[in-house]
């Protein structure tokens, strides 16, 4: 299958903090791929690199068959196609839910403003947020907002999905409605990448998992393998640690 | 005569107010358009300059600040009669009006910026981060997901320093603009009585109190909103 994303040895350094040390990661068309490791280990400058939130300070990231780190590439036009979830959801606050994610339509994709409206709509409708498209995100819930992110950026219809911790923000009973719409959304095809603590989502939807530590993969595998045994040492630590709780 | 009737005499003169009532009145037309005018130039640089520093261009960013802080630390009066008397050195005079102008705006310009500047570092990253994250460029980010909600913080401070600098109008006076109180001194001084002063700090009361009643409106109902 062809891989959608194409990471290879990317570095990152804050400074004298060197916090990507040569990454890889393929991630093939429909694919779910699921990135877990300690607080610290690099999981979200990884994931800001391949939009390039964060500047790489070496490696290559191809997404979609754009080289992303070529100056000549328009930055905007490759982030079209990458949709990102944050964990604050960073939506805008003097904008109506549908105010959110009629914005890029607009004003990237320049529709008009009844077809990005019919369109915003479409995407709160996948997102089962239809009923809220007049709301302010002051007047939604936590598991709401995030689900006005995740239409957000898929209204763009974008070829690969980023999560960064979509769910870690959330009270453990607004949850499952974020975890429901992420399902939906992989079973619509969308390739996703998501970097999370929800095992059980992991165990029940991920096709890989990746474990990275300091800055680097360190095992990788379907999630019956990597959850049920793990070859390194550091993943076994980690898994113990999380089960726990 | 009893000690009131000469303060009577003196400040309420009603003969002396009716002969000077309507050089105050156009002293009054006076202040308000140049108040606008230093309004519309002040707040449009301010807000230009700190559009120009989010751009993070460094040498930039020191003029900028250079300028702010230069604009910031002078005294508004000394301005005004350095571009009204310095100037004209340099072969280039200034009217009253406008020299008064140009010095405010200025002032206005350079506090201005500094609220905008604060207001615009005060939106969160995040918001960047998930405009650009769709593809938007860094000036409709700015102009559209930024603005708007620094903006809305920096209402308040603006309003009330807006109201601090345009009070200064009163000091176009001294370069012989007719303003209100340029216009009062003028009937003090023709009058032999002071009457137009009282009639000058009507007018100022007229023209302020409601703008201040306003200012204050606006920082209660922003306040408590986000
Ligand atoms: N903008 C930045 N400037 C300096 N250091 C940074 C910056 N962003 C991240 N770091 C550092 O880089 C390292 C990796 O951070 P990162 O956020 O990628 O970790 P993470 O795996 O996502 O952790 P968590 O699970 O806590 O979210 C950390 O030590 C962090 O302090
Ligand atoms: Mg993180």
């Amino acid at each position: 299958m062809a891989a959608i994303v194409r990471a290879h040895g990317v570095h990152k350094h804050f400074g004298a903090l060197h916090v990507l040390r040569g990454v890889d990661l393929e991630v093939a068309e429909r694919e779910l791929v699921f990135v877990i490791g300690p607080s610290g280990s690099g999981k979200s400058t990884l994931l800001r690199c391949l939009n390039r939130l964060e500047e790489p300070s070496g490696g290559r990231i191809e997404v979609d068959g754009i080289d992303m780190l070529d100056r000549r590439t328009d930055i905007n036009r490759a982030r079209q196609r990458i949709g990102m979830v944050f964990q604050s959801f960073n939506l805008y606050p003097h904008m109506t839910a549908l105010g959110n994610v009629a914005l890029a339509l607009r004003k990237v994709l320049k529709l008009p403003r009844a077809e990005a409206d019919e369109r915003a709509r479409a995407a709160l409708e996948r997102v089962n947020l239809a009923d809220r498209a007049g709301h302010y995100p002051g007047q939604l819930s936590g598991g709401q907002q995030q689900r006005v992110a995740i239409a957000r950026a898929i209204a763009l219809e974008p070829r690969v999905m980023l999560f960064d911790e979509p769910t870690s923000a959330l009270d453990p009973e607004l949850v499952g409605g974020v975890l429901q719409a992420m399902r939906e959304l992989r079973e619509s095809g969308m390739t996703m990448v998501v970097v999370s603590h929800e095992m059980g989502f992991a165990r029940a939807a991920a096709d890989r998992v990746v474990f990275m530590d300091h800055g680097l993969v360190v095992e990788e595998g379907p999630p019956e393998a990597v959850f049920g045994a793990p070859r390194e040492e550091r993943t076994r630590a980690f898994i113990r640690q999380i089960d726990r709780h | 005569m009893t000690g009131w009737e000469r303060f009577a005499d003196s400040f309420l003169n009603a003969r002396v107010a009716a002969e000077y009532l309507p050089k105050i009145v156009e002293g009054f037309g006076l202040t308000v358009v140049l108040a606008l005018c230093i309004i519309a130039a002040g707040l449009t640089a301010g807000l230009a300059l700190a559009v120009l520093r989010s751009l993070g261009v460094r040498p930039l960013n020191w003029l900028i600040i250079f300028a702010v802080d230069l604009f910031r630390a002078l005294p508004p009066l000394v301005v005004i009669a350095l571009l009204y008397f310095g100037l004209p050195a340099a072969g280039l005079s200034l009217s009253g009006f406008a020299a008064a102008w140009l010095a405010l705006s200025l002032v206005l310009m350079a506090f201005s910026e500094e609220i905008f500047w604060a207001g615009i570092t005060a939106v969160p990253k995040g918001q960047w981060e998930a405009a650009r994250s769709t593809g938007l460029g860094f000036l409709p980010t700015l102009r559209l997901v930024v603005l708007p909600q620094a903006l809305r913080i920096t209402v308040p401070p603006l309003t009330n320093r807006t109201i601090a600098i345009t009070k200064n109008t009163a000091l176009a006076s001294v370069v012989a603009v007719p303003e209100i109180l340029g216009a009062a001194q003028a009937g003090v001084s023709f009058g032999f009585n002071p009457t137009p002063l009282t009639l000058g700090a009507a007018a100022y009361l007229v023209l302020f109190l409601p703008v201040v009643v306003l200012g204050r409106w606006v920082e209660t109902r922003f306040a408590w909103k986000r």
